[in-house]
């Protein structure tokens, strides 16, 4: 699937939620549900120190193919990680460089992804481009 | 029982903002102690200024500019009776609480050689450790920490045996904003002051609760912010003792702070204005006086005894549920409560309180040492002021059950 599709079933998935308390509580389960990356990544060379929560992020190639895995300290946080990983992991550097985080919005979490919120998530996208971009350049 | 004179139904009517609705609920304002709320009779004086005497003060001939002068004299005046300085010209406005730190912090290195040691407290908010960091820096003086307890109260056995002839200054917060508890500023002002040591009292978390009298206190600096009192952003005042004003060399040189300049050598202006470069935030310093008159028109005993009443309560409701632990647990307290629950970040909770329109400072409250002590990333804050009730501390509570439910 592109990312784009993905993003579509993620927007699909949110229409279903009549009030926040059913988003939240789904983002709750998918933060605390999902394994996102190994112990031994958690290193401080991967981590994003946002004044809030801290997020790690890891990027290896398979094959042509970008895999994320992250993790944060805060289960909200952790929720939209995982959100986003579904989102661009996987997927080609280049079509990663291309994507944007729109749906974030449009399934009602833009909050999350302000600048001031200092929760690291915006630097985290920020390392998924900049990775996406390396491996690119690694591939050309 | 809530002081009979203290009618907090018409208190709440003199703030517009608490009628508003965040996220579909009430708005529940307990972000006190990051800033409070302003009072309508303080917003009118704003827009009075904007309206009718908006000038630049201290050189113009015209009548509006003699006005707004009078109007921000006045203000200082008002400030100095506050705070009982002994004369107005050792009130020095300022952009807050933090620039009044910097301001001797700077001024200050003229009196240190390097071995000199300043001491701080381990409860210090940021702006009272980096600056006095970046004076060690440029002076070689050393910075040494006066420790706390587990319940967030100062070591005051080891702060007495850190003080030595080498002790030039001790700065400590009146109140932690990170824990609330109220230091005992007059026992380390008097100690210090034996060895002849100055100090700087950060009361930023204080002066919204308690009335500091600086001849009482004979303490050599203090320094508050006006948008932590019910009045607006980016002013506040710096007061220091006169000695060590006039000894002090100007912090910042501008405008304002001159008697004359020539290219070859500059004079300076005599107190207060050395120290008040360019022009300052002129309606917030007037504003800064309608603030402090509204809230001495209610009383700061009656203020400090309700708020002492919410703490109260909220500490009781709060600690009923499980697994929820209260940081700062010393027996002098302001109305501020830093808690956690265990196994939840005070990230998730201060965002499903957001969520219900209950405002809270979550992290680290810009005082990372506090956190670092109790080996936390942060803590979830709760602090109320005066026009805060009863029932808005029961939908706090019964918010963070909620938060807790769902994150757990």
């Amino acid at each position: 699937m592109t990312i784009k599709e993905i993003q579509e079933d993620i927007i699909e998935e949110f229409s279903m939620f009549d009030d926040w308390m059913q988003r939240y509580e789904y983002m709750i389960e998918l933060g605390k549900s999902l394994p996102l990356i190994e112990e031994k990544y958690k290193t401080d060379d991967n981590i994003i120190k946002g004044c809030q929560s801290k997020v790690w992020v890891h990027a290896e190639l398979e094959d042509d193919k970008l895999v994320f895995t992250a993790d944060s300290d805060a289960i909200i946080t952790k929720g939209i990680i995982a959100i986003l990983i579904r989102a661009f992991s996987n997927q080609r550097p280049n079509d990663i460089i291309e994507a944007n985080t729109r749906f974030i919005d449009e399934i009602g979490l833009k909050e999350h992804l302000s600048p001031t919120r200092a929760n690291g998530l915006v630097s985290m996208i920020k390392q998924l481009k900049l990775y996406a971009v390396a491996y690119q350049t690694q591939i050309n | 029982m809530i002081n009979t004179v203290f009618d907090i139904l018409t208190i709440r009517t003199d703030f517009p903002i608490l009628n508003r609705k965040v996220n579909g609920y009430p708005l529940v304002y307990l972000d006190n102690a990051a800033t409070s709320q302003t009072p309508q009779q303080v917003i009118d004086v704003i827009v009075d200024y904007y309206r009718n005497y908006n000038a630049n003060i201290h050189r113009g001939v015209h009548a509006l500019s003699q006005e707004a002068t009078d109007k921000y004299e006045e203000a200082r005046l008002k400030i100095q009776k506050h705070f009982n300085a002994a004369k107005s010209h050792e009130i020095i406005f300022t952009s807050g609480t933090t620039q009044g730190i910097n301001l001797v912090a700077n001024s200050f290195s003229t009196f240190l050689k390097p071995g000199d040691e300043l001491l701080v407290s381990a409860m210090e908010h940021h702006s009272n450790i980096v600056p006095w960091q970046m004076l060690c820096e440029r002076t070689g003086a050393i910075l040494k920490v006066i420790p706390m307890n587990e319940d967030g109260v100062l070591l005051m056995d080891t702060f007495k045996d850190l003080l030595s002839n080498r002790t030039k200054l001790v700065f400590c917060n009146h109140v932690s904003n990170a824990l609330g508890t109220i230091n005992p500023i007059q026992e380390i002002i008097e100690e210090s002051h034996t060895i002849g040591a100055a100090v700087l009292i950060d009361g930023a978390q204080a002066a919204p609760h308690i009335k500091a009298d600086m001849q009482k206190l004979d303490v050599d600096f203090y320094t508050v912010s006006a948008h932590k009192m019910c009045g607006p952003t980016g002013v506040g005042i710096l007061y220091g003792k006169e000695e060590w004003l006039n000894k002090m060399p100007p912090y910042q040189g501008g405008g304002e702070m001159i008697a004359e300049v020539t290219f070859e050598k500059t004079t300076y202006a005599d107190l207060p204005h050395k120290f008040e470069a360019g022009t300052p935030n002129i309606c917030g310093g007037i504003a800064f006086g309608a603030a402090l008159d509204y809230m001495n028109a209610i009383g700061f005993d009656s203020i400090a005894s309700y708020e002492q009443e919410l703490l109260q309560y909220a500490t009781q409701k709060l600690t009923m549920i499980e697994g929820l632990r209260i940081y700062g647990t010393a027996k002098e307290k302001t109305s501020v409560i830093s808690f956690n629950i265990q196994g939840i970040h005070p990230y998730d909770i201060g965002t499903i309180l957001d969520k219900l329109g209950i405002a809270v400072r979550t992290g680290h409250h810009c005082a990372q040492p506090v956190m670092d002590f109790y080996h936390i990333p942060g803590t979830v804050r709760a602090s109320f002021n005066f026009y805060n009730t009863k029932e808005e501390v029961d939908v706090l509570v019964e918010g963070v059950r909620r938060a807790k439910k769902m994150l757990l």
